[in-house]
């Protein structure tokens, strides 16, 4: 991952900050341990809604970077308390970190390479899937809180509905793709004399994909075509998404089309009509040269 | 679990979005204490989406961050009684807000005035076309409210934001470039209007050249900065491109964050309680006056908020389920057709036509929320339907909200879904499509309701809405004319290829159309069709007024924000000028 302050994307795009500032005599505007001890003595007043969660927000920063704040944590405002914010109290992206395999198991890993791979082929100016990152996008997804649907409505009764009503099906995506990519694994190695889908050739691969999209193929039992459209789906989204994810490595799937990504201030471009605009792309996280050294 | 009774205050409103903002800051300037308790975070531009990360699609427009979580409460739907409902279990069709500041967050800031029309529709098209003009189950209602009574409050509104924009109306004179149709307007726009990229700039030509008559969409994104009346100033929008479903990290979208809370969260009269929810609005022994509300922290401990008055902002579909779980007003019952919460829940029917170029560079990613050129020669009624068997209408225009890659790379019909051809085609045709769209009014029907569905439950264990809706062949008719009439202009701007997508068939949750959802407890003049009076005071429960798009009868073809605002102005005049003085009805009925 590019190391280069985030801040450097956009800071020409920021500007002055426009409502009033903290206020001097407000808690949030003293040091770290005058909060804690101002919400410590407001976590002595028993019985005030709302307050306790945050003095959870304000003992631990490392807490809050691990917490997806808008579930976890409670915050009350009283009369006195002063503003309800603190300087850098944000929530950062949790960024994908390099490495092996998080959700997959390394046959798992191979085999959606080799379907990544397929779905958004490589060509002489752009990388394909595998090497835009997309599986280890799609790793680090399911592990995280889209793997497990966290935040959707989830209760039952679940019920077979009209195409109008939506998914209704209790699995996870993280339970969709190991059943699924075991039922792909077992079927490639009982009709192509045990390879696995990553070992065959890519004409092969392309036409259990094409099945896979039309319907035609059963995997031991299962359909395929809403597995198919949800790899589909995050194969594009791991292609296209900021590079922090995982996928869109050196930001190569924005440089393809032309998208300058965060940049965030076109003011001098707006009225340039048809003419290409000339900057490279820059992602949250910076450019890729700006951190490393000049060979 | 006994509700720990807390000192009452004078006030309370429920939700800290654009009316709980407006309302709090109102009736704090009057002296009064206020509590707002507000089911989401508190949110703020430093903290909560910084240009450090704000342009994070994934996170944001896929992933929803700043949206409500189905799993803290969410609806379900059919398309009619006959179904039965299921739960929406991620979020496809609208997205509902949550925290500070609500859908003022991270909405487009499109600012638009209804019509004068639109706020006598039934009489006005009665008069027009005759009532068998109409189908026989629709159901609009004039509101109670004329165009002439809102124009203090619009403008109020737009000053507020500082929104930016060119004039059709001023004081009854035609303005050039501006909005020929639209109801007078007292002033100027306080910002004029946004620049604009090539493909509105193109489109608007041949607009020009059919006879019609484009001018700027008027944008909450500001085209140069600006201080309101409450001493806030915002930024100039940078066209960054990341508006809707995004915080703004340039202060330059007008939202209660950019306009109202810096001056709020100083006043000591003033209170926010974040991640608490409201359950129940209680009512006294005759069941008509609130006492106060009764609220869930975010460890679950429940505590009694009394007040002298409630304010009830949440989003339009909770501010329903909250009435229906409070027993406030008769629900509605669809085989009946009589009663009033739930009733007239209306939608908003979109289209657009895809429109490819050769040798065009539009540069798509250079967007605003707001920012387009648009026609407003076939909205409301602003043509003759007589010819054409439908009634309502649209904007339409090209707007250019964003092109951020995961959800606008469009490729031409019969490409593959993967591998190299579909690869070849997103580079190919990224930079050379454009979007352009209508917006298209959604009138109400007998059968289209909202109430309390028998099956499912929030996490509190109460009964979540169930959401019956269908568009109607009325409303189906419309959006292929809208289309049709888009089409031709775009044809006329020569393209290699255009795709027409008018709405058709059933309403479908899954795809995301509009969060524009209204009606359900709707102010009119007459209790036994409406669930508010014009001030937006509840029927039944006089010292509970609810604001939001809730009140809207039916759903023009414009964005509803700036009329929800000024109908939440002009209920506060209602309240200072009549209530405050003399507490009860404001109508007598």
């Amino acid at each position: 991952m590019p190391a280069a302050q985030s801040g450097d994307t956009a800071t020409n795009a920021r500007p002055r900050r426009s409502g009033p500032r903290l206020m001097a005599n407000s808690p949030a505007a003293k040091s770290p341990s005058a909060r804690a001890a101002a919400a410590q003595d407001r976590r002595g007043a028993e019985a005030r809604p709302g307050v306790i969660g945050r003095r959870a927000l304000l003992i631990s920063t490392a807490l809050l970077l691990v917490t997806r704040a808008a579930e976890a944590y409670a915050e009350g405002l009283l009369p006195g308390s002063g503003m309800p914010w603190r300087p850098f109290a944000g929530e950062p992206p949790d960024i994908a970190k390099p490495g092996p395999w998080i959700f997959f198991t390394p046959e798992e890993g191979a085999a959606i390479e080799a379907l990544v791979d397929r779905l958004i082929p490589p060509d002489p100016e752009t990388p394909g899937g595998k090497d835009c990152g997309c599986a280890a996008f799609i790793d680090r997804q399911l592990a995280g809180s889209y793997g497990s649907a966290r935040g959707l409505y989830m209760s039952p009764p679940f019920a077979q509905g009209t195409p109008e009503q939506g998914a209704q099906a209790p699995a996870t995506p993280a339970q969709l793709y190991r059943h699924m990519l075991g039922a792909l694994d077992a079927h490639c190695r009982e009709t192509y004399a045990g390879k696995s889908f990553g070992q065959l050739p890519d004409a092969e691969k392309d036409k259990l994909i094409g099945a896979m999209e039309s319907g035609s193929l059963l995997l031991q039992g299962s359909p395929t075509t809403g597995f198919f459209q949800i790899l589909l789906q995050d194969t594009r989204y791991g292609f296209f998404a900021d590079p922090i994810y995982g996928g869109n490595r050196d930001m190569a799937a924005w440089k393809m089309i032309g998208f300058p990504g965060a940049r965030y201030d076109y003011r001098d471009w707006v009225e340039r009509h048809n003419e290409r605009y000339p900057h490279p792309p820059v992602a949250i996280a910076g450019r890729p040269e700006w951190s490393r050294q000049p060979s | 679990m006994t509700a720990t009774k807390l000192p009452a205050t004078d006030i309370v409103i429920i939700g800290l979005g654009w009316t709980g903002s407006i309302v709090a800051e109102s009736l704090t300037a009057a002296g009064l204490n206020v509590v707002a308790i507000e089911r989401g975070p508190w949110r703020d531009t430093a903290t909560d989406f910084p240009p450090d990360y704000a342009p994070d699609e994934l996170r944001y427009a896929v992933r929803y961050d700043l949206m409500l979580r189905p799993a803290q409460t969410t609806l379900t739907f059919r398309n009619n009684p006959s179904q039965t409902a299921l739960p929406i279990r991620s979020w496809g069709s609208f997205l509902l807000p949550n925290g500070v500041g609500g859908a003022g967050v991270h909405w487009n800031a499109e600012t638009w005035r209804f019509l004068p029309t639109d706020f006598v529709l039934k009489t006005h098209l009665t008069q027009r076309y005759g009532a068998n003009f109409l189908p026989p189950d629709m159901t609009i209602q004039d509101w109670g409210v004329t165009y002439d009574e809102l124009e203090p409050h619009y403008d109020r509104f737009e000053y507020l934001c500082g929104t930016s924009g060119t004039a059709g109306n001023l004081k009854g004179e035609k303005q050039p470039f501006g909005n020929p149709f639209e109801g007078v307007r007292s002033r100027p726009y306080p910002t004029p209007a946004q620049k604009q990229p090539y493909g509105p700039v193109l489109w608007a030509e041949a607009a020009k050249q059919m006879g019609h008559q484009p001018f700027p969409q008027p944008s909450g994104n500001l085209s140069e900065g600006y201080t309101n009346p409450l001493g806030v100033t915002l930024g100039p929008c940078t066209y960054c491109g990341f508006c809707e479903r995004f915080g703004c990290g340039n202060y330059s979208k007008a939202s209660p964050q950019t306009t109202i809370l810096p001056v709020l969260m100083r006043r000591a009269n003033f209170e926010a309680r974040t991640h608490c929810e409201v359950t129940r609005i209680n009512l006294d022994n005759t069941g008509k006056r609130a006492t106060g509300v009764t609220y869930v922290d975010s460890e679950g401990k429940e505590w009694l908020q009394p007040a002298d008055m409630v304010f009830l902002c949440a989003f339009q579909m909770f501010n329903v389920q909250l009435l229906l779980l409070s027993g406030i007003g008769q629900p509605y019952d669809v085989t009946t057709g009589k009663g009033v919460i739930g009733r007239n829940y209306a939608y908003q029917v979109t289209s657009n036509v895809q429109s490819f170029f050769d040798n065009k560079i539009f540069n798509p990613f250079i967007a605003s929320g707001s920012i387009g050129m648009c026609i407003d020669d076939f909205n409301g009624d602003n043509f003759d339907h007589g010819p054409h068997g439908f009634v309502g209408g649209g904007y339409m225009g090209m707007v250019q909200p964003n092109a951020r890659p995961i959800e606008m790379t469009p490729v031409p019909p019969g490409t593959p879904q993967w591998g190299a051809p579909w690869k070849k085609a997103v580079k190919d045709n990224y930079l050379s499509t454009i979007l352009p769209a209508t917006h298209g009014s959604c009138y109400s029907y007998r059968d289209v309701y909202l109430d309390l569905d028998p099956t499912y439950k929030d996490r509190f264990g109460r009964p979540l809405m169930r959401l019956t809706f269908d568009f109607h062949e009325n409303e189906l008719k419309m959006s292929q004319f809208l289309t049709d009439r888009l089409a031709e202009i775009v044809q006329s701007m020569g393209p290699r290829q255009i795709v027409k997508n008018p709405r058709k068939g059933h309403y479908n949750i899954v795809p995301y159309q509009t969060t524009h959802t209204v009606g359900g407890a709707i102010m009119g003049t007459d209790r036994t069709t409406s669930a508010l009076n014009r001030y937006l005071q509840s029927w039944d429960v006089p010292n509970l007024f609810v604001m939001g798009a809730s009140a809207f009868p039916q759903n023009p073809g414009y964005n509803p924000t700036d009329t929800v605002a000024a109908l939440c102005y002009w209920s506060l005049d209602a309240v200072h000028n009549q209530y405050l003085k003399n507490p009860g009805p404001l109508v007598h009925a």
